[in-house]
């Protein structure tokens, strides 16, 4: 087992992650790993560098990570209270609430009206795009390196200087009529 | 800086307004000048990476208002730089619109008939393909024949894209590596600077107020060429004549930030704001019924898999554009390639109870993104949206380095607006589902709100200046020698993607600003060639000058 969180870093970390395993879900890192909830398998937000592109000033999110982990383990104790849960004092209470209530916490946070859902929504989005864009790398050392979000939706891989061609792309044959009201042009009428 | 400097003409945004009115004014004789707030690319340095910083996050911007959020160009050649290069022109009824103010909302010098010269015009100045068969990428042809297998029609969709050149990477909206999308770098902007006007990308404009000869004062930020949350000096521009075409979302912005200089702006600067009634759906194909159902099959054996490979929208649909039909009844369905980094997060599961852009199920149909057909609606929204009180700089906070920032804008749908979208989420339901295609889901509004790439609207051309901001002539209302040419200009939604309009709007202002700068004493003549020299253009709507040149 992982010994009691007590650093505020991994605190954090665990925090963050366990967020980032709530947008895309993955597999445990290893069985006693407690901040990946294990959902599905294959890789998540979090193996595909979530907490790598949260931690790049460049998303504008650094600088207030420490806040969100802190509002997040306040959410999740006052919901526990509120479901009657027992919060496991080894870990962070956003990380003890088992991956059903992770996800139902979420959910509340970003619906339309509550007062925080922009922020919560900006954590997230940046979450998924470290998953379908890797967008804290080079795409083409991305999918070199077998990142676990593209290589799951299957973006082809690119010619040799990093560019895409695809030379087939058209079946080729006409595959409807055309709408009566068009121009010679080629636009409505 | 201190010093102000002085020019004839100053244009704010280097996109389709921007560029066209640039170009004309400088082949006519005036001095311009084009201060664009993003930075200068061209096709080398349009790089195919995701990664924050390359130029996929620096040549646009998307910014999240309270119930829609804008997705639009931050480059030189603007929004054409980002765009997917669909050129159709708006069907007849359009011009016809009543909307939610009671009355015809375009000019009343304003038709299909009337713009048709017009666009004639774009259309020699934008090299515009109509795309054959043979063009269609298998993300259309999948969508076209599951049209005809539901008894519609569908049609290639006239694009600017070099055939010769496009290699099917799917890049355009990061800019075209390859220059074969005909973006304004190719076109009217090279022209323009050949004729000397200058463009000085990096600089963001703030305000503008009045000098005391009768003109205006532009006042600018100098932007870091890579972090835009970082500014340099500020700076001053005079000039006799102000084109501002900053987007729909940036140019209602820098109005309302100037009425503390210039006076009251009109009532309709910030309002009536439409997001070209867009929205997405993305279908989730099962692959062996488009073999089984549809007959389709490409190399190696496959179906279609095929969501990374192509060119923007190459097919739609016009069945519902059909002028009989009530408004907001009328919409079309086109087929759209979205990318990943913006273009996964707001996709819903099919069939999900509740809200699923995120969790278990919506990773499974990640894991199928290659069997992603996206379908783009353009409904007729309501023009409901507004700016609130603008920021303290540029149109929105900026959170990321690039790209990300907080705008002002409300938009909260009317009735019509949410019962046109139904209405089109059933169509693109009944034509894709049919006989277990796929499994459709439209994106949730719930997260960034409505999501458009063609904001429109939000000071637009009319007769009636209760819900104008502009006479019909593009002429900011109660400030002579204001312009807006962008698609701010544009009065409602078009059912069809907004560019050749904009297009044909702004070259059908230009005999106004030229007669308005003439006015002013600037030595400019109206009547310039299409930027490559070809004249039939112009023959078109000479006879049309005469009644623009007019106050």
């Amino acid at each position: 087992m992982r010994p009691p969180s007590t650093d505020v870093d991994d605190t954090r970390t665990m925090t963050l992650e366990a967020f980032a395993d709530t947008i895309v879900p993955g597999e445990k890192r290893s069985p006693d790993d407690r901040a990946i909830a294990g959902a599905t398998t294959g890789g998540g937000a979090v193996q595909a560098g979530a907490l790598e592109l949260l931690g790049w000033d460049a998303t504008g999110l650094t600088e207030g990570l420490d806040g969100f982990a802190t509002a997040l383990t306040g959410h999740a104790t006052a919901y526990a209270l509120e479901h009657g849960l027992d919060l496991d004092p080894a870990v962070p209470p956003f990380v003890s609430l088992a991956f059903e209530h992770r996800t139902a916490l979420v959910r509340r946070l970003t619906t339309p009206g509550h007062p925080e859902k922009e922020l919560w929504v900006s954590l997230a989005l940046f979450c998924n795009m470290a998953f379908d864009s890797a967008a804290h790398m080079s795409t083409a050392d991305a999918i070199a390196q077998g990142h676990p979000g593209l290589l799951a939706m299957g973006i082809e891989k690119p010619d040799a200087d990093g560019r895409w061609r695809f030379p087939n792309f058209s079946y080729g044959r006409p595959l409807a009529r055309l709408h009566p009201d068009t121009t010679p042009t080629g636009s409505p009428s | 800086m201190t010093s102000t400097e002085r020019t004839d003409v100053l244009v704010v945004g280097s996109g389709f307004g921007g560029a066209i009115a640039a170009y004309h004014l400088a082949a006519g004789g005036a001095r311009v000048v084009i201060l664009e707030r993003g930075p200068w690319l061209t096709g080398q340095d349009f790089d195919h990476d995701f990664k924050l910083g390359s130029s996929y996050t620096r040549a646009f911007d998307f910014t999240v208002g309270d119930g829609m959020s804008i997705l639009g160009g931050n480059c030189v050649g603007g929004g054409s730089v980002v765009y997917f290069a669909a050129m159709p022109r708006a069907p007849r009824f359009v011009f016809e619109r009543h909307g939610g103010i009671g009355r015809r909302m375009w000019p009343a010098s304003v038709s299909r008939d009337t713009l048709d010269p017009w666009y004639d015009r774009v259309a020699e100045s934008i090299p515009i393909t109509q795309q054959n068969w043979d063009d269609v990428t298998y993300a259309g042809g999948l969508w076209a024949a599951a049209c005809d297998h539901a008894g519609r029609t569908a049609n290639p969709v006239p694009a600017a894209i070099d055939r010769s050149k496009c290699v099917n990477c799917n890049w355009m909206m990061a800019g075209c590596h390859f220059d074969a999308k005909q973006s304004l770098l190719l076109n009217y902007l090279p022209a323009a600077v050949a004729h000397g006007a200058e463009i000085r990308p990096l600089h963001e404009v703030q305000q503008i107020s009045r000098t005391d000869d009768g003109g205006y004062r532009v006042h600018y930020d100098v932007m870091d060429d890579e972090d835009y949350r970082l500014r340099g000096e500020s700076g001053t521009i005079d000039a006799k004549i102000v084109v501002i075409a900053a987007g729909a979302g940036a140019t209602p912005v820098i109005l309302q930030r100037s009425e503390a200089t210039l006076g009251a702006m009109p009532h309709a600067v910030g309002r009536y704001f439409s997001g070209n009634g867009e929205r997405l759906n993305t279908a989730i194909i099962n692959e062996d019924k488009v073999r089984e159902v549809l007959g389709l099959e490409r190399e190696n054996g496959l179906a279609y898999a095929a969501n990374q490979i192509g060119k923007g929208p190459v097919v739609a649909s016009w069945d519902r554009l059909d002028g009989s039909l009530p408004e907001f009844e009328r919409f079309s369905l086109e087929q759209l390639y979205f990318p990943p980094g913006l273009g996964t997060i707001l996709a819903e599961v099919p069939g999900a109870t509740g809200p699923s852009w995120f969790g278990v199920d919506k990773k499974e149909i990640l894991k199928r993104w290659q069997s992603w057909l996206i379908i783009f609606q353009m409904i007729e929204d309501n023009n409901e949206g507004v700016f609130g009180p603008p920021p303290a700089k540029g149109n929105a906070d900026r959170l990321s380095q690039q790209m990300l920032g907080v705008g002002r804008l409300k938009y909260d749908p009317t009735p019509q607006t949410l019962r046109a979208w139904a209405l089109a989420d059933a169509e693109v339901k009944d034509i894709l589902e049919r006989d277990g295609l796929a499994e459709v889901a439209a994106w949730t509004n719930d997260v960034v709100g409505a999501y458009t790439v063609h904001p429109l609207s939000s000071c637009r051309i009319g007769d009636d200046p209760a819900t104008s901001a502009l006479d019909d002539r593009n002429e900011l209302r109660g400030h002579p020698g204001i312009f807006v040419t962008d698609g701010s200009a544009v009065p409602g939604a078009l059912t069809v993607n907004p560019a050749m309009t904009i297009s044909a709007l702004a070259e059908r202002a230009i005999p106004g600003i030229v007669a308005a700068a003439r006015e002013r004493g600037v030595d400019v003549t109206y009547g310039a060639p299409a930027p490559d020299g070809s004249t039939s253009g112009r023959r078109g709507v000479a006879p049309l000058i005469p009644s623009l040149s007019r106050r």
